[in-house]
């Protein structure tokens, strides 16, 4: 049976500096073990608490693996391992939700001098969380195309469509879709060198990566920011003036990306 | 573009997609998981860190991990046959061969 007086009280302030102290130890080699760790048998606790620091930083390092396994192929095992270990100490889950941990990896890989010659692995990790963003998305019934066939010419104008939120756009001016496919599929062509914005979706439970234009995808982002398909046009054939809408809205139709439509009426 | 152009543009594309879309239906359900096919680590599983699937097979052709094929080729993949010498072959359900010594 413990003790009467367990466990301890302690005031709010003393409580809070003790975890504040304890969190920025365990992600700080550098910082000293906090105050007031013992073992059960009362003893200072240096070495045990070296060894959760440890735990905690490997288990990061292999979260971050797991979300990025392109990027760790491109950068080779050693030298991932590094950058992870670098960013999970910078950016520690906030989420208990470990499926979404990385999100910040982009940001810091845009600022990470070290890496900062290979151009591509900011946005190659920007694709990578796009798939896993795909996939715990919420489930969606597709658009019945028809209804969209259905409209007349000057209604179709200034009807808005609808994405699937398991539908991402990842912009790049670099062919993220090659280098991806290269390092994940057999037999998959070298990369080109092209701007290569891609398009996630999820027809059924896995996401897939497509390989957009930059017209198609400034027609995408026309449509994710609400606009009806005539200014979604403008802004595609503002890029190119022979974009071609029919190849991306059949992509779009056969990987159920649509929803639902709202025509001026609605 | 003149919003005729234009017009007529977006009609021809809606038209191309439904086209399509319907001559295709029957394939876009091409995939199927395939059980008993993937090398160690490299099953299929885009859930990421935290759930418990991604290429966590540990030995060759575990019979309870799959990779999506396309439909109708699961059980025509070729593998080295077992050790005993019988064929292996992948299945559509899970398999209770080749599983992780416990």
């Amino acid at each position: 049976m413990p003790p009467a007086h367990w466990p301890p009280s302690l005031p709010g302030d003393v409580m809070t500096t003790t975890q504040a102290d304890f969190r920025a130890a365990l992600l700080d080699p550098e910082r000293a073990v906090p105050d007031g760790l013992t073992d059960p048998a009362g003893q200072p606790t240096k070495r045990r608490f070296a060894v959760y620091r440890n735990n905690v930083t490997v288990a990061l390092i292999d979260a971050l693996r797991t979300g990025f396994p392109v990027l760790c192929k491109l950068l080779g095992d050693q030298n991932f391992d590094q950058l992870a270990r670098v960013f999970a100490r910078a950016h520690p889950p906030t989420s208990p939700l470990m499926m979404h941990y990385g999100a910040a990896l982009p940001a810091f890989l845009d600022g990470f001098e070290p890496l900062a010659r290979i151009g591509y692995l900011p946005d190659i990790a920007r694709l990578e969380l796009a798939l896993r963003h795909a996939y715990h998305a919420a489930d969606s019934t597709p658009l019945d195309a028809a209804r969209l066939g259905a409209l007349p010419p000057e209604v179709l104008m200034q009807t808005r469509l609808h994405l699937s939120p398991a539908v991402q756009l990842v912009h790049s001016r670099w062919p993220i879709h090659d280098i991806w496919c290269y390092n994940t599929r057999a037999g998959a062509q070298k990369p080109r060198s092209i701007a290569q914005p891609v398009l996630v979706t999820r027809a059924k439970f896995d996401p897939e990566p497509h390989a957009l234009t930059p017209a198609q995808a400034a027609w995408i982002q026309a449509i994710i920011d609400g606009a009806t398909l005539e200014n979604a046009v403008d802004a595609a054939t503002a890029i190119d003036a022979n974009f071609d809408l029919g190849p991306l809205l059949t992509l779009l139709i056969q990987h159920n990306a649509l929803t639902d439509i709202t025509t001026p009426k609605d | 573009m003149s919003k005729t152009m234009k017009s007529v543009a977006i009609v021809g594309a809606v038209a191309a997609a439904m086209t399509a879309h319907s001559a295709t239906t029957a394939e876009a359900a091409g995939k199927e998981k395939c059980y008993g096919i993937s090398l160690a680590g490299e099953n299929d599983c885009a859930a990421g860190p935290g759930t418990t699937c991604a290429g966590t097979s540990t030995v060759d052709y575990q019979g309870n991990a799959w990779t999506l094929v396309d439909a109708g080729t699961c059980a025509e993949i070729d593998l080295p046959a077992m050790a005993d010498g019988t064929p292996r072959t992948g299945s559509l359900e899970e398999l209770n061969r080749d599983l992780p010594s416990a």
